[in-house]
């Protein structure tokens, strides 16, 4: 044993965890967003949609659940650019994967959320005279998206987690910030000890604001 | 370029296998580990049941590639020699044992608590309580979110290339790295690795229609 612990290097180099930290919080949103939007124009397409489309978006989604992250974030970040005249950098590469990630996810999320919508409250708005898309738009969206709401979030703390992925290609999130103090001061054990810390805090206070969110907008029983 | 990769296959056939074994020994040793300490969870004193779900919840609430570097390059720090294949099947026994304890957790609590007081009733003791009533029950519950979960496992036995393991991953970037067929090596890694997860989610969906006759 014999390991004296101590934190003043960790401290000395602690924008890069604190950058670090805000760039995975980030990289979380934006994708989480753009997950959000295929998600939800793939479920209410699927539901409404012929055998053929249900087979191919079901195609996209197990088969984004079915392998590993990592293996995602190399093919789109190595391997696209080999096959496809693009040029992107490694955040807006790992933007792109964690995005096409999550909306397989939540393509889930919200299919089995648009099923859950009573079949009444579908019928009441045609009885008062909506228009399909008014039924869509303002009766099983605006219920779906209660009813999903605590999987919504779920689903952004389990991608925040993800960004440490991100490291793999060298962009500059929380886990690529400490392994460069960990490489640059071998100060191994307390980096991840501050890192571990700084996950969990940021996990849970997440957790807590947005249950407090699905508090708010709880679906009515 | 088809040539190449075909004369790559036994390499990435080998590294599969180490894939397939890390998987094994994660779920394995992560089945044992986590159903004793979801036991604890949910049937021990106070300060156990408090050990355990801090435990848990901390493994849970981290990224597992964090708790991989956390234990490859950390218990050398503190004196403990551990080779990085066991380093890195040490980490991600951690995180599945995390999840082991939860599916139990869920499984267990799923039953009616007038079982156990029945089962206390005709004097059964607690381990006779377990292994007669409350277990060949809850295996229903169990079983099929856990094979599910083999997923992450298999999904989770990824990063270990980064350790420097030549499991399926690092044997796909090294044949990569030789021949610059990127995008080909990578479709195939991607479609070896959701066979093998397909093909257990399937199990674990068919599982659960199997035991879904069970309604309380």
């Amino acid at each position: 044993m014999g390991y004296a612990l101590n934190f003043n290097l960790i401290w000395r180099h602690f924008d890069k965890l604190w950058g670090g930290l805000l760039l995975s919080l980030e990289l979380a949103v934006i994708s989480i967003v753009i997950g959000i939007v295929i998600g939800l124009l793939l479920a209410v397409w699927y539901v409404s949609a012929g055998r053929v489309v249900r087979t191919v978006i079901a195609a996209y989604v197990e088969f984004i659940r079915n392998v590993p992250l990592i293996l995602l974030v190399y093919l789109v970040f190595y391997g696209l650019p080999t096959v496809i005249d693009v040029a992107y950098s490694a955040s807006t590469s790992f933007v792109l994967t964690l995005s096409l990630y999550s909306g397989a996810y939540l393509v889930e999320v919200f299919r089995s959320g648009l099923e859950a919508v009573p079949r009444g409250q579908l019928d009441a708005g045609k009885a008062i005279g909506l228009t399909p898309w008014q039924r869509l738009l303002h009766v099983r969206l605006p219920t779906m998206l209660r009813i999903t709401l605590p999987a919504l979030s779920n689903t952004f703390i389990s991608l925040f987690k993800d960004t440490s992925v991100a490291s793999v290609i060298s962009v500059p999130e929380l886990t690529y910030g400490a392994q460069w103090i960990n490489f640059n001061t071998f100060r191994i054990v307390e980096v991840y000890l501050v890192v571990t810390a700084m996950y969990l805090l940021t996990g849970y206070a997440l957790l807590y604001a947005l249950r407090l969110v699905e508090r708010r907008f709880r679906a009515a029983h | 370029m088809l040539g190449q990769i075909a004369y790559a296959l036994p390499f990435l056939a080998e590294g599969f296998a180490v894939t397939l074994w890390v998987s094994l020994l994660v779920v394995v040793l992560s089945l044992v580990v986590g159903v004793v300490m979801g036991v604890g969870l949910v049937y021990g004193p106070a300060p156990l049941r408090w050990v355990v779900r801090i435990f848990s919840d901390t493994i849970r609430g981290i990224p597992i590639l964090v708790l991989i570097f956390f234990v490859y390059y950390g218990l050398p720090a503190v004196g403990l020699r551990l080779e990085s294949f066991w380093a890195a099947v040490l980490a991600l026994t951690l995180f599945k044992t995390a999840q082991v304890i939860e599916y139990l957790r869920g499984a267990v609590g799923s039953i009616p608590k007038g079982q156990s007081e029945a089962a206390m009733a005709i004097g059964l003791t607690f381990r006779q309580r377990l292994t007669y009533v409350i277990f060949p029950q809850a295996f229903r519950r169990f079983l099929p979110p856990w094979i599910n979960g083999v997923t992450d496992a298999v999904k989770g036995s990824a990063l270990v290339s980064l350790l420097g393991i030549t499991d399926l991953m690092q044997a796909i970037n090294q044949v990569i790295g030789r021949t610059y067929e990127a995008m080909p090596l990578y479709i195939l890694g991607a479609l070896v690795y959701f066979a093998v997860n397909y093909a257990l989610s399937l199990a674990s969906r068919r599982l659960e229609r199997r035991f879904s006759f069970i309604r309380e």
